[in-house]
């Protein structure tokens, strides 16, 4: 067949000693072509008939683009963003046409407002079928709409290069999000006359890195120069950004106490002095209630979700905001600000570290240190060191950081589990904290941390998952089985849906509706995909098995049976305030 | 108030005073905004602007797109009847779009408004009843098709001018009513089409011109 004889090296060599000659290639394989030269090494994805002519130009790259068949294209979707989130690159998702691109959108939406770069490719049906309800036919574009920060269907080869130079573009820049390009498979097929790839590095209409604007950057100096009680919270902006020397230097000049969201943990150690914990729903006493007391707000890459705020017509009331932020879109959105700083905070905040000055804040601080001995006292202690009684998912955190020492990948399902993994968990690396926080996608965590896994292929990556989310999308244990992913799985079973229970527990008397869940024998399952596990009924098994479980090579679950009724605290009550979060 | 372009730092620094008590007041009452917002000719971008209204649940009153003075860049007008704060905020998401070039939004005040419509009536009840010519003139009407059947009348003005006419030719057996959307050209708006022509040589890699305009107040064009 002529496509063969237009393989690999041919294309590379044209396209790259004599750009300027035309050499006939296919609509898929300049696809790949671009996707090599955007970097890429590993695809996740799923084949069916509408993509099927990518598939095959995919055979002869093998060995330049590694593709891994997963179980099911949500499970493709979230390793690609369990892949982005751990590499800082774009991940990228092959499916086909119809359902292929439907079981897509979750994972799309928990991209979109979770910021993480993707590029998906759809397979789509004939140009000349568009429409008349062909088989697998779907209409991705307009169902993908909402849940993409841009989308394009492509009918014609011609446009490939520049369309997926466009994606990786907008995909990687500004505010990260993911953009989902549909080709028809008359485009795969099509030869033309392919001029090489030229990566995108503009778009007229689009306007990633707005100009800093100096006057504001002053207008926050003063401000922050003149407070007496300072609090920075920040988010993800300044992981995205690769902004964490920056933002350490802004911390550690200005002296000021910060806490994080739950997808900017990690970007100063847990430990470091100057962090002060975790914001929102189930964060730290101290920094929710400080909230309400700080006199000046600085909010660093963060877009003030509600599960953040909490009530926000009593959120911050008294402070002065300062927002840094690359999206306008976010400036008084949700909070109102005093000064909007609006930038990519890599630029912005070593122009406000030149300016703040070192502040000795002793008081406040020790305000938050008294918070800080109140929590322990109340939630912390107990959860983490109970002696008696059954387990608690807190003390496998605990034992989990004396082990790595804060070293692993902590990636996290969603409920109960994931509050807790990330409240406890030590974390002395940036992007070592993988979790589904905008959407809350329960069945995240597992595909994920194959992603995660590939993405940074030298770490250890733990999954901490529950019971009812494992269930969501077990089926990717039969990717891990085939590539042998070595990621490490910890099922912290509490029998229930936990954070449902908890919720019905206390605010609708006890009536348990339907949170009741039975499980299968994980090990057996994990047995069947000859994944090796164990499960942990008791406290003097816990840590051994731990540390089994990580001297394990190759990939391990373990399944640890923790108390049933247990709920996380502290907890701002829905519809409360910030400072009315609760200890019990 | 000429309160175009998405201006930063209308928050909490200035509510401090009471003049903006009274804006933030003002801020929170609905009444007709016009949205201007100029893109790239791109499928499916109509679709994209139209869900973050519906997504909010807001009801787009009405709704013109249609191309610019410079080819390939278009040019919606949208009315929706909303409070400031809201529609500032629908206006950034909307910038926030990759084929989006510029929102703008001002009240009725600042805008100078039309809409065209077309009525079908009767030739021979039309001729046998009404003094035609004074018609028109009345209403600022004109005839736009004369049939042996029938007869098409067009007026352009604000909503009351052609509901009007409506009122006036039921008796005479209207046949069919048509109005279209919203068309508003700003008021407030030097150099516009100075600043979209420049903007369409912008080379590729070149940087986009932005905020150097910001600090020199709201009549500037910026893109």
């Amino acid at each position: 067949m002529e496509t063969q004889t237009i393989g690999t090296q041919e294309v590379n060599e044209i396209a790259s000693e004599a750009p300027k000659s035309f050499v006939e290639v296919s609509g898929s394989v300049a696809l790949l072509e671009a996707l090599i030269v955007e970097g890429v090494d590993t695809i996740f994805g799923y084949p069916g008939g509408a993509i099927m002519p990518i598939y095959d130009a995919l055979y002869d790259y093998h060995e330049k683009l590694t593709h891994i068949l997963v179980r099911h294209e949500q499970g493709g979707i979230h390793a690609g963003q369990g892949y982005a989130r751990t590499s800082g690159k774009v991940g990228v998702v092959f499916a086909t046409s119809g359902p292929g691109a439907t079981n897509l959108v979750t994972g799309l939406a928990d991209a979109q407002i979770d910021s993480t770069p993707l590029v998906c490719i759809t397979g789509q049906v004939f140009a000349h079928l568009l429409g008349t309800d062909a088989f697998q036919e779907t209409d991705v574009i307009n169902i993908t709409t909402p849940v993409t920060k841009w989308n394009y269907q492509v009918t014609d080869a011609n446009e490939i290069p520049e369309v997926i130079a466009k994606a990786f573009y907008i995909a990687k820049t500004g505010r990260p999000g993911p953009v989902l390009i549909d080709i028809t498979k008359n485009a795969q097929i099509q030869k033309f006359n392919y001029k090489g790839y030229t990566p995108c590095n503009h778009i007229r209409s689009y306007r990633p890195k707005p100009i800093v604007r100096p006057q504001y950057i002053q207008q926050a100096a003063d401000l922050i120069n003149q407070a007496k009680k300072p609090f920075i919270i920040w988010g993800q902006g300044v992981i995205l950004g690769s902004a964490e020397a920056e933002f350490k230097a802004f911390v550690e000049k200005s002296g000021i106490p910060a806490a994080w969201t739950i997808l900017g943990a990690g970007a100063i150690p847990t430990d470091h002095p100057l962090n002060v914990g975790m914001l929102g729903m189930h964060g730290n006493y101290g920094p929710n209630v400080l909230t309400n007391e700080c006199d000046v707000l600085i909010a660093i890459g963060m877009r003030f979700d509600d599960r953040v705020t909490g009530r926000l017509d009593k959120y911050a009331r008294q402070a002065k905001v300062i927002h840094l932020d690359i999206d306008p879109a976010e400036i008084d959105k949700n909070v109102k600000t005093t000064v909007p700083v609006w930038g990519d905070c890599k630029e912005t905040l070593p122009l406000l570290t030149q300016l703040v000055e070192k502040k000795v804040l002793t008081e406040w601080h020790n305000l938050f240190k008294d918070y800080t001995q109140k929590e322990i006292d109340a939630v912390i202690h107990k959860e983490l060191n109970p002696e008696t009684g059954e387990m608690t998912m807190g003390e496998v955190v605990k034992i989990l950081n004396d082990i790595t020492d804060g070293e692993a990948v902590i990636v996290t399902d969603v409920g109960q589990h994931q509050m807790v993994a990330c409240r406890y968990a030590k974390l002395n690396k940036t992007r070592s904290n993988i979790t589904s926080g905008g959407l809350g996608t329960m069945g995240f965590a597992l595909p994920a941390a194959i992603g995660a896994k590939y993405g940074t292929p030298d770490r250890e990556v733990i999954a901490i998952i529950g019971d009812g989310g494992f269930q969501m999308t077990c089926q990717e244990l039969g990717t891990i089985m085939q590539n042998n992913v070595d990621v490490k799985i910890i099922i912290l079973n509490n029998r229930f849906l936990g954070m449902v229970r908890q919720w019905q527990e206390l605010f609708n008397e006890r009536r348990y509706s339907f949170v009741d869940i039975e499980s299968p024998d994980f090990v057996a399952l994990a047995a069947a995909y000859r994944i090796p596990g164990k499960r942990v009924d008791e406290r003097e098994e816990l840590a051994t098995s731990l540390k089994h479980m990580l001297a394990t090579k190759g990939p391990y679950l373990l399944e640890v049976m923790v108390t049933k009724e247990n709920n996380v605290f502290p907890m701002v009550p829905q519809g409360c305030s910030v400072s009315e979060i609760r200890l019990k | 108030m000429a309160s175009n372009s998405l201006s930063f730092g209308e928050g909490r620094g200035e509510a401090e005073t009471s003049s903006k008590n009274i804006k933030m007041q003002t801020q929170q009452e609905k009444q007709e905004f016009n949205i201007t917002v100029y893109t790239e000719n791109q499928i499916g971008l109509l679709n994209r602007i139209a869900i973050i209204f519906t997504r909010r649940k807001i009801n787009i009153d009405s709704l013109n797109t249609s191309p610019s003075e410079i080819e390939s860049i278009h040019r919606f007008n949208i009315v929706i009847t909303e409070s400031e704060d809201v529609v500032r905020k629908l206006c950034r998401q909307i910038e926030k779009q990759v084929e989006v070039l510029k929102v703008y939004y001002h009240t009725n005040q600042d805008v100078i408004w039309q809409e065209m419509a077309l009525y079908k009536v009767s030739t021979d009840v039309i001729a046998e009843k009404v003094s035609v010519e004074r018609l028109l003139r009345e209403n600022g009407a004109r005839a736009v098709v004369i049939r042996k059947d029938y007869t098409v009348f067009e007026t352009t003005g604000h909503r009351e001018e052609t509901d009007n006419l409506i009122t006036i030719l039921q008796p005479y057996g209207l046949i069919e009513f048509v109005r279209s959307a919203r068309v508003a050209i700003i008021k407030d708006s030097d150099g516009f089409n100075s600043k979209l022509r420049e903007f369409e040589r912008l080379e590729p890699g070149e940087n986009v011109i932005e905020n150097e305009y910001l600090n020199k107040g709201d009549k500037v064009f910026t893109m």
